[in-house]
């Protein structure tokens, strides 16, 4: 057991543990809970530290059989890619247990049981190496999200929200299953799921192009469907709007994470030809991710709404710089993911502890609330500031990186991306501090809201936005270890070995012919 | 042979134990069966595997790898079966001795038929197991429901039956052969005693061919496929829930072991070119289950849709025409056992308990037991095919042995197709017991759900078996890949 795979394994020990606590004990189920959510940070925060940037290949491994007669093992490590997403996700994690402590009050232990799965499974996701362990542990997510927004949502469409979102997140993943078997099927046998050994063989022999025409597509549709990729994307504002606190947390910040992870880890690097061929189709779709969703984020009078279409807006960030396939473009991409998981985490926390206190996030029956949350109200103008774009969080560094890598293929979609990231979304972002936070103090709604002073319920936002401001002051701690990575993948999606491979061959044939 | 005999001479043991019983013991009779059914499972595991098949009675009785998985599987479900008639006992009016009798003579044909070797085997294996079903679906004569169940079961299984006798007078007179597979002294394929042999040389010949497909409908019958499935939503409605479930678990299973043995040994040419219509079968199967579940009200009934739905799946495995899709269908079947009985047994404990076996009976079940709110949940997670339960790895498995064939045969795209449009659908109505279970509260009684021991063990027991499945299939993948080794020869 290293460090990776206690980090995978605690939050689901802690799961299996609080199933066997009595129903009577349930004084006790949020500090366990919390305990081994607090722990799995602290580990990932070491694992971060002493991650060997320099080094080649994956660190911590660990590799135990799954099913060794089709080639699947429980393999864990991090790179450079997946690094920064494991700290983020244990962030959030932590950061969701915390905030529902005043929020769920019956039936707690089935919910802190089903948030722990939750967590496990997508840190599980993220350590994979394994094709097939990295989709198995994301579907994890799938019942709990389903019964949480049933049983603790909110809202008078939640029955509507749980299916929707339920059917939308199978379909996308039966989709990617598809796409993930036919890409295994293209190796040679023995056969094998593991992510570093697939890669090695199909840059010695990459896949034909008419499969990789048809697999990456698959790949791309099935994965971005889950990333809220428009036009699939209205599951999700409704979703986070239905969802409770800890739920649209991790979802919106983590869980979202692991399509556009499966796409610049496997689709890119293995189907580099279906890629070259389909990119420009996801970057004109990311363009209705940035433009449709940002202008809908502008109508609404929800406040969760709003967060859940600017969350979805910002993932049309990431899909620009994966489209981009350049090397800074895809290390702004994975920067995007780190920075938009914390923001979303931070907002939907922010926007979870108003409701809790005043019962709606109706804006038009909120106003003047700096006057009463001067620490709330500062986190989330802080955390509306970065949802604009502002320098100094650690969402500037990435969307920065990836129109300077867009830029070049494709000039027009990143004028048209640039202007979505700084005009539409300011005008929503600070539409709703006006209203929210300024403006004449509502009455109806002021006098129930209560700051946080208790270093539980103020924890858990300072810790998300220390993190943004960390990584935004000095994005060099993460850059510098996903560059490393990102350059092996941006060389084979690009077909940087197989040119120079097909240049010796050719190269070898001319010197025949001389001969 | 020996685990057969031990099982008839248990319900035997049972119907004389029945005489010296007093009435108010009877009920634990099924309780007794069932210990004595674990022992012999537990044997089972002395006889080994690995070894070469052995045969009996002139070949027609085969002892491999392949034969002993599916025992196995039936001497478990049985277990499980037996502990559940305890919970139906009030409902059956001639006796609990005479329905466990009945279930361990089903059993011992459902163990018969995994040997199979030969036509005449197959078709008393087979009858043995239907006849038997007939008296177990219509036991509880005093209900209309049950009675209807039972003559509909009757018909269409007389039906399949007329058909699949005439499919095989069809093939024994064209080949003169009924033995499936028989090897030389020499170890070396017989290629004149058994229809392994011969079938490719009437692989043209269409009455012989026609004879192969009218086998396989009588089979298709046993599974609930396309075009005998009609029966299965009635029949699962009426039936008392443990029959159910041993319709589902058991009949189907035995049902694909001797589809396997037909096909793979006994007419591998014709099963090759048969491929596509394997796979149109499979994929009619998956949509007629699907599509009818999405409306149900009553959860017998449900399952009943959705145990055609599983023959669909499963039957994507044997379409593959594959080792890979052969060992597909041992994962899936052996998951489907331990979640279908698990579904079942939760079905049966609730309708004992509020006497009514809706879907909106379970409505505030996750307040009135948690335990029972828990495993129904995770059978239908299982069901539907979602990580971590076995329901998903036996889909992946057979949906990586379609994928596998689709290189070889475009007609397979469709096939997948469907499997994942049915996939999609099945979320709706398995979420949708989850949502009765978990959302909605009980309007009036709100006491604790009693469940007892022996129940709540076999519960255990399949969650367990479920959770191993998905969480740590190496062994039971190994265990499928070694069982279906028996098929190239």
């Amino acid at each position: 057991m290293n460090n990776l795979t206690l980090i995978v394994a605690i939050p689901f020990l802690a799961a299996l543990f609080l199933a066997f606590i009595p129903r009577r004990e349930k004084d006790l189920v949020q500090p366990v809970a919390m305990m081994a959510t607090l722990v799995t940070m602290v580990l990932a925060i070491i694992l971060f530290v002493r991650f060997d940037a320099g080094a080649e290949g994956y660190q911590f491994v660990f590799k135990a059989p799954f099913a060794a007669a089709v080639g699947i093992f429980f393999h864990f490590g991090v790179d450079g890619i997946n690094l920064g997403l494991i700290l983020m996700g244990s962030i959030v994690g932590f950061a969701a247990t915390c905030v529902s402590f005043g929020e769920i009050k019956e039936r707690e232990k089935e919910f802190y049981i089903l948030l722990l799965v939750m967590i496990g499974g997508i840190l599980g996701s993220f350590a994979s190496v394994d094709i097939f362990m990295f989709f198995f542990f994301h579907e994890f997510a799938l019942v709990p999200t389903f019964i949480m927004i049933g049983v603790w949502g909110r809202g008078d469409r939640k029955n509507y929200a749980t299916f929707k979102i339920t059917i939308y997140l199978v379909v996308g993943s039966m989709i990617a299953l598809f796409g993930l078997i036919a890409l295994y099927l293209q190796a040679p046998e023995p056969r094998t799921f593991d992510m570093a050994e697939l890669a090695r063989i199909f840059r010695e022999n990459p896949i034909g192009a008419n499969e990789q025409n048809l697999i990456f597509p698959l790949l791309m549709f099935g994965f971005g469907i889950l990333v809220s990729l428009w036009p699939f994307h209205t599951w999700a504002p409704l979703g986070y709007a239905s969802a409770p606190t800890a739920t649209a947390m991790m979802h919106a910040g983590v869980i979202k994470k692991f399509g556009l992870y499966g796409l610049i880890r496997i689709a890119l690097p293995m189907c580099p030809t279906g890629a070259q061929n389909w990119l420009y189709v996801l970057a004109f779709l990311c363009l209705g991710n940035i433009l449709y969703c940002g202008f809908v984020a502008m109508r609404q009078k929800d406040l969760n709404l709003l967060i859940g279409n600017s969350s979805v807006a910002h993932m049309g960030f990431a899909f620009l710089g994966i489209a981009s396939l350049s090397l800074i473009g895809i290390t702004g991409a994975v920067l995007v993911m780190v920075a938009h998981g914390l923001l979303a985490a931070l907002t939907f926390g922010l926007s979870g502890y108003l409701y809790n206190r005043t019962g709606t996030l109706d804006m038009d029956k909120m106003g003047g609330y700096l006057h009463g949350l001067p620490f709330i109200g500062s986190a989330l103008v802080m955390a509306m500031m970065a949802g604009c774009g502002l320098p100094g969080f650690a969402n500037f560094a990435g969307e920065a990186m990836v129109f300077f890598g867009a830029w070049k293929p494709f000039p027009i979609i990143t004028t048209l991306a640039v202007w979505g990231a700084l005009v539409i979304g300011a005008v929503y972002m600070l539409r709703a501090i006006r209203k929210i936070l300024h403006g004449p103090v509502n009455e109806e709604t002021f006098f129930s809201i209560v700051d946080a002073t208790d270093w539980r319920q103020r924890a858990p936002f300072a810790l998300l936005l220390a993190t943004l401001l960390l990584f935004g002051f000095a994005p060099r701690l993460l850059t510098s270890k996903i560059q490393p990575s990102a350059k092996a993948i941006v060389n084979m999606a690009n077909g940087v070995d197989a040119r120079i491979a097909t240049a010796a061959s050719l190269n070898s044939a001319s010197d025949d012919d001389a001969k | 042979m020996i685990l057969e005999i031990a099982v008839v001479l248990l319900g035997l043991g049972v119907l004389l134990l029945d005489l010296w019983t007093p009435a108010e013991k009877k009920r634990e009779l099924g309780l007794y069966a069932a210990v004595v059914v674990a022992g012999i499972l537990g044997g089972s595991f002395l006889i080994d595997a690995g070894a070469d098949p052995r045969y009996a009675f002139g070949g027609m009785y085969v002892q491999d790898g392949l034969s002993l998985f599916f025992k196995r599987l039936f001497l478990f479900s049985m277990v499980i079966v037996l502990v559940m008639s305890t919970e139906v006992v009030h409902r059956i009016k001639s006796g609990i001795s005479e329905y466990c009798a009945l279930t361990l003579f089903a059993g011992a044909g459902m163990m018969m038929a995994a040997s199979s070797n030969n036509l005449a085997m197959l078709f008393v294996s087979i009858e043995l197991i239907t006849v038997t079903f007939y008296v177990l679906v219509s036991i509880q004569r005093s209900q209309t429901r049950a009675l209807e169940a039972g003559v509909k079961y009757l018909i269409i299984g007389a039906l399949s039956s007329a058909v699949m006798v005439y499919g095989i007078a069809l093939v024994f007179g064209i080949s003169g052969e009924m033995t499936f597979i028989a090897f030389g002294a020499d170890g070396a394929l017989d290629a004149k005693n058994c229809l392994a042999g011969l079938s490719g040389q009437y692989a043209g010949n269409p009455l012989f061919l026609a004879g192969v497909l009218f086998i396989l409908f009588g089979l298709a019958f046993k599974v609930a496929a396309f075009p005998f499935q009609l029966w299965a939503p009635d029949v699962y409605h009426g039936a008392l829930a443990p029959t159910s479930a041993f319709l589902a678990v058991g009949s189907k299973a035995a049902g694909f072991a001797l589809m396997l043995r037909v096909l793979f040994h006994a007419f591998p040419e014709i099963a090759v070119d048969w491929s596509t219509m394997l796979a149109a079968l499979a994929g009619i199967t998956i949509l007629y289950g699907n599509l009818g579940a999405i409306p149900q009200r009553n959860l017998k009934r449900l399952m009943g849709y959705s145990s055609i739905a599983h023959a669909g799946y499963v039957m994507m495995g044997v379409a593959a025409v594959s080792a890979a899709g052969q060992s597909a269908t041992l994962c899936y079947l052996g998951g489907y056992t331990f979640t279908a009985l698990a579904a079942f047994g939760v079905i049966a404990i609730v309708s004992r308990s509020v006497g009514d076996d809706d879907i909106s009976s379970l409505a505030g079940l996750s307040r009135r037991s948690p335990f029972l709110a828990a495993s129904l949940t995770l059978a239908m997670v299982s069901l539907t095919g979602l990580p971590p339960l076995a329901g998903f790895f036996g889909k992946f498995m057979l949906l990586k042995a379609a994928v596998e064939a689709s290189a070889a045969n475009t007609a397979f795209y469709w096939l997948i197709a469907a499997a994942v449009f049915g996939v999609i659908v099945s979320v709706y109505y398995y979420f949708n017991v989850i949502r009765v279970i978990y959302f909605s509260s009980s309007e009036g009684d709100d006491s604790e759900i009693e469940v007892s021991q022996p129940m709540k063990l076999v519960l255990i027991l399949c969650v367990a078996g479920m959770l191993v499945l998905g969480l740590y299939p190496n062994a039971v993948v190994d265990l499928t890949v070694s069982a279906v080794r028996v098929f190239t020869f």
